[in-house]
């Protein structure tokens, strides 16, 4: 199947889209960019063709006729489910490494003896619990790895630490220095290993069961089909940051202006405004009815109101990031924060601790001074015209699309569209495999060789589950 | 380096522009030896400049927004607004006052490496800024030495009313001349003005040929960041004098040259590659990444047609020249039309103009913050001329020689979306 790429390196993260020849989205991959945008290129394009892989499955399940077509259907919810947690616990096997890496370094020995077998026991327990997190049916609030490693790391460490004869804060702290090891290593996961030990989890077929291993015998051979067809990436395009560092050539790079503003409205094809708040930049772009860019602003100078604002919040709470938003929607009033500097913010944040107020409600606050400055962008690039679409990391934030709701109706029309997209964070990498649709059609592929070799093949060697340094297509299209 | 060298790849070492540094050195020299020759110096601000005055009764003209802006482009600026800091000056005054002030405690060496000699008498033209009257009063407290006001009224209604022209000729005549006189030693001789007039407008011609060569496509020239080597002399000290005459006319010569051989303009990399993009440009440029600035539209084979900052020391293409007949109207006139001293309905007219005229497919704003006389009502212009126009606007920040304030990675980006959005939407639309 022929497919086209589009990638937005964006300065928190990285993402990527492939599409195929009609224009739906096959697959989605998501990284932290983490000012290593090769790796991340490389990562986030991984990702998303694993998740390319799974959607294809997804849609030969569905035309499945036949014997095992529907067992095969039976099994599908769950087996997206477990190729997930078979993920999960690759990039968590990589973090046990880490960790335990970072304890044997010399600079740990006075704490090595209580840090060591705390953290192996916070890590066993987490591989444990993973199954009942991904297939026990409880969802999930994040799919990054960060968060939901994040989450079950500390929730161990708490119980681990309990007592105070492990201190917390050190074993905190060698999660906090692993995960970047972890998001910064390249992977090549081949795609069949990991349907053979989701299949093993889920539909096992090795037991006493005549019938379980009828179906097994049913259901693997139509899966590893559709497993393997050929994804052949014939065009790419890269748009974000980071798009300068890496060497696509000039014709293959979009300005994100362009791209998160067409993706905006091949979702939402009403789209008149978009705004994007991400990582470090606050996007206020507008649109034609083709979807084409009339007028934009940018943040320019300081970078409050933008992602790394939540994140720096987050921080100072000791919270996860995506935790912000539901605790700050339990506010039941909202504190005035007129601070419009990230760090200013952080100290009245501080301040109003202090001073007894309730978190929940100084969350609010914070997210409504957020908001106001994006309405101040808004203003500047002509307003917001119906329908509104809002996308970036911090669209998935509930108080920062409540606010703005409450905001656009304020001062603006109560009839405005708000619409906001569950994969909102992937529209400018959208938008940049829309431009490269558009070579396709054109005749103009522009995909580069090693790119579209490496990541179009099923890795075979090494087996799954194991990572390798940090090597990948980009990385040798430079060096060569 | 010789003369008659043929253009280069280096806009800077084009015959005319190897004549515009002799010039400039010539002029700095001059200004080395003025103590001992016994002329008197007079400080004065670029637009509303009165320089064929302050030549025809002897004495030497410096001004210190250009000063400012060479000390920006020879990368000393930051370090003398740090200077200025020092001494109290807020983060958010005007950078070139605090560069003026941080090149004057560090010595005063002005770009030719020569001391630039303490003003005789501070001629303040207020021609739309306000911040040159504390500017001077600055420098007053400094120096201790005169100064004397032109007020120039503001050409709020778009018009130059017969009272405002009286208005400045009054001031010119009972205050500046008089002022001028005293310090010089000499009287005005009323037929040597207008001999310098009838110079400025040679030159005047000259200079509107080089704009209007931009019609031609490719353009010739770049109205912006070339436009501001061609503005040099008429906007400094050569003013009606024969070396301007000689400059424009030779600046002409080779821009001619350049239309007849169908070549675009030299830029920091060489001759500009095919002409895609023609823009119009409003505001003052970055001095302090000069040419990195000029890079991100060269690179993109954007040339910049027209520009408003081109003209804030003389507007001379709606068809204004120094008229000898009439001296001191005529001064009273340039003044009132100096582009800072218009409206903003004045200056969109302008621009609108300017994208129709020169057949743009664009408009950019450079907006400086701490130049509040330019970047008040940007925003509103942009919206407006979109209205007018359907041109689309481009709107990016920078400062003019504060090196703090140069975002290379930002305003790369925004340039480079605007210049993307162009071309979608020339296309009309996507596959």
């Amino acid at each position: 199947m022929k497919c086209v790429v589009g990638i937005d390196l964006g300065s928190t993260t990285t993402k990527a889209v492939l599409m195929d020849e009609r224009g739906t989205i096959l697959g989605q991959g998501i990284t932290n960019s983490r000012s290593n945008y090769e790796v991340a290129c490389a990562v986030a394009h991984e990702e998303a063709v694993l998740a390319a892989r799974r959607s294809l499955l997804d849609r030969t399940i569905e035309s499945l006729d036949g014997p095992g077509a529907d067992e095969a259907r039976a099994v599908r919810p769950r087996l997206r489910e477990a190729l997930r947690l078979e993920l999960y616990l690759e990039e968590l096997d990589e973090l046990s490494d880490a960790v335990l890496r970072h304890v044997s370094h010399p600079a740990m020995a006075p704490h090595r003896a209580v840090l060591e077998p705390a953290a192996r026991e916070v890590l066993d327990g987490m591989a444990r619990s993973a199954p009942e997190l991904f297939l026990g049916g409880g969802g999930r609030r994040s799919d990054f790895f960060r968060d939901v490693a994040g989450a079950a790391f500390m929730a161990g460490a708490e119980r681990v630490c309990e007592g105070g004869r492990v201190p917390f804060d050190r074993l905190a702290g060698l999660f906090d220095r692993a995960i970047l090891d972890v998001e910064v290593r390249f992977r090549r996961p081949a795609f069949a290993p990991l349907l053979t030990r989701a299949l093993d989890r889920i539909v096992p077929g090795n037991g006493d069961d005549r019938g379980d291993r009828a179906a097994r015998g049913r259901v693997e051979p139509l899966l590893r089909a559709a497993a393997d067809h050929p994804l052949d990436e014939v065009a790419f395009v890269g748009t974000g940051y980071g798009r300068q560092t890496l060497p696509f050539p000039k014709e293959a790079v979009k300005s994100e202006i362009l791209c998160h503003g067409r993706g905006a409205h091949d979702s939402f094809p009403d789209t008149r405004t978009v705004l994007d708040i991400g990582g470090q930049d606050t996007k206020a772009i507008q649109v034609d009815e083709h979807g084409v860019v009339t007028s934009f602003q940018m943040n320019d100078r300081c970078a409050a109101g933008c992602g790394r604002y939540l994140g720096y919040i987050a921080d100072e709470l000791n919270l996860g990031l995506h935790e912000l938003g539901p605790l700050a929607m339990q506010a039941r009033r909202m504190v005035r924060v007129n601070s419009t500097c990230t760090v200013f913010a952080g100290a009245e944040l501080r301040d109003r601790l202090a001073l007894g107020q309730n978190r929940a409600d100084i969350l609010a606050g914070l997210h409504r001074a957020m908001m106001l400055r994006a309405m101040s962008l808004l203003a500047r690039s002509g307003g917001i015209s119906n329908a509104f679409t809002f996308t970036g990391g911090v669209c998935k934030n509930p108080m920062a699309t409540r606010i703005l709701e409450t905001l656009v109706r304020e001062h603006y029309d109560a009839g405005i569209t708000l619409n906001t997209h569950a994969d909102s964070i992937y529209m400018g990498a959208r938008g940049a495999a829309l431009f490269a649709l558009d070579d396709l059609r054109a005749g103009r592929p522009g995909i580069l060789p090693n790119f579209g070799r490496a990541a179009s093949q099923p890795a075979e060697d090494p087996p799954c589950g194991r990572s390798e340094p940090a090597t990948h297509p980009f990385g040798r299209e430079v060096d060569d | 380096m010789s003369t008659s060298r043929t253009p280069t790849l280096d806009p800077a070492k084009d015959r005319s522009q190897v004549r515009q540094k002799r010039m400039i050195a010539e002029h700095f020299e001059r200004l080395a030896r003025a103590k001992e020759e016994g002329r008197a110096v007079v400080y004065t601000f670029v637009p509303g400049n009165l320089t064929e005055l302050i030549g025809a009764v002897g004495t030497l003209p410096v001004l210190p927004e250009i000063n400012a802006l060479q000390s920006g482009m020879r990368g000393r600026s930051g370090a003398y607004i740090t200077e200025a800091e020092k001494s109290g000056h807020s983060e958010d005054v005007c950078t070139y006052v605090k560069c003026d002030i941080g090149m004057l405690r560090s010595g005063n060496i002005g770009p030719t490496g020569t001391k630039i000699p303490e003003p005789d008498l501070l001629l303040l033209s207020y021609t739309g800024c306000f911040t040159f009257m504390k500017w001077f009063e600055l420098l007053r407290e400094q120096y201790k030495c005169p100064v004397v006001m032109l007020h120039v009224p503001y050409q709020a209604d778009g018009v130059i009313t017969p009272e405002m022209r009286q208005y400045v000729v009054r001031q010119l005549r009972d205050k500046v001349v008089p002022a001028l006189e005293k310090v010089s030693g000499r009287r005005l001789d009323l037929d040597e003005l207008s001999q310098r007039l009838a110079l400025s407008a040679r030159a005047e011609d000259d200079l509107v040929a080089v704009w209007e060569s931009a019609r031609h496509r490719p353009s010739p020239i770049d109205g912006y960041f070339g436009g501001v080597y061609y503005i040099g002399p008429i906007f400094s000290a050569f003013r009606g004098t024969e070396d301007a005459v000689a400059y424009y006319r030779e600046l002409r010569e080779e821009i001619e040259a350049r239309v007849a051989a169908g070549e675009g303009p030299l830029c920091p990399d060489g001759p500009l590659g095919p002409e895609r993009y023609r823009l119009v440009v409003e505001g003052p440029p970055n001095w302090t990444s000069f040419n990195d600035f000029w890079r991100m539209f060269s690179r993109e084979g954007a040339v910049v047609v027209a520009s408003t900052y081109t003209r804030v020391g003389g507007l001379y293409d709606t068809g204004f020249r120094h008229d000898p007949a009439h001296p001191l109207e005529s001064l009273a006139d340039y003044c009132l039309g100096c582009y800072t001293n218009l409206s903003l309905p004045k200056r969109v007219e302008l621009l609108e103009r300017y994208i129709r005229d020169y057949q743009a497919d664009g408009f950019m704003i450079n907006s400086v913050k701490s130049c509040n006389s330019f970047s008040a009502g940007q925003l509103l212009m942009l919206r407006e001329l979109e209205k007018r126009t359907g041109v689309p606007g481009g709107f990016i920040e920078s400062d003019l020689v504060d090196p703090r304030y140069f975002g290379k990675a930002n305003i790369e980006n925004r340039i480079q979306s605007y210049l993307q959005m162009l071309e979608a939407r020339r296309q009309g639309g996507y596959a």
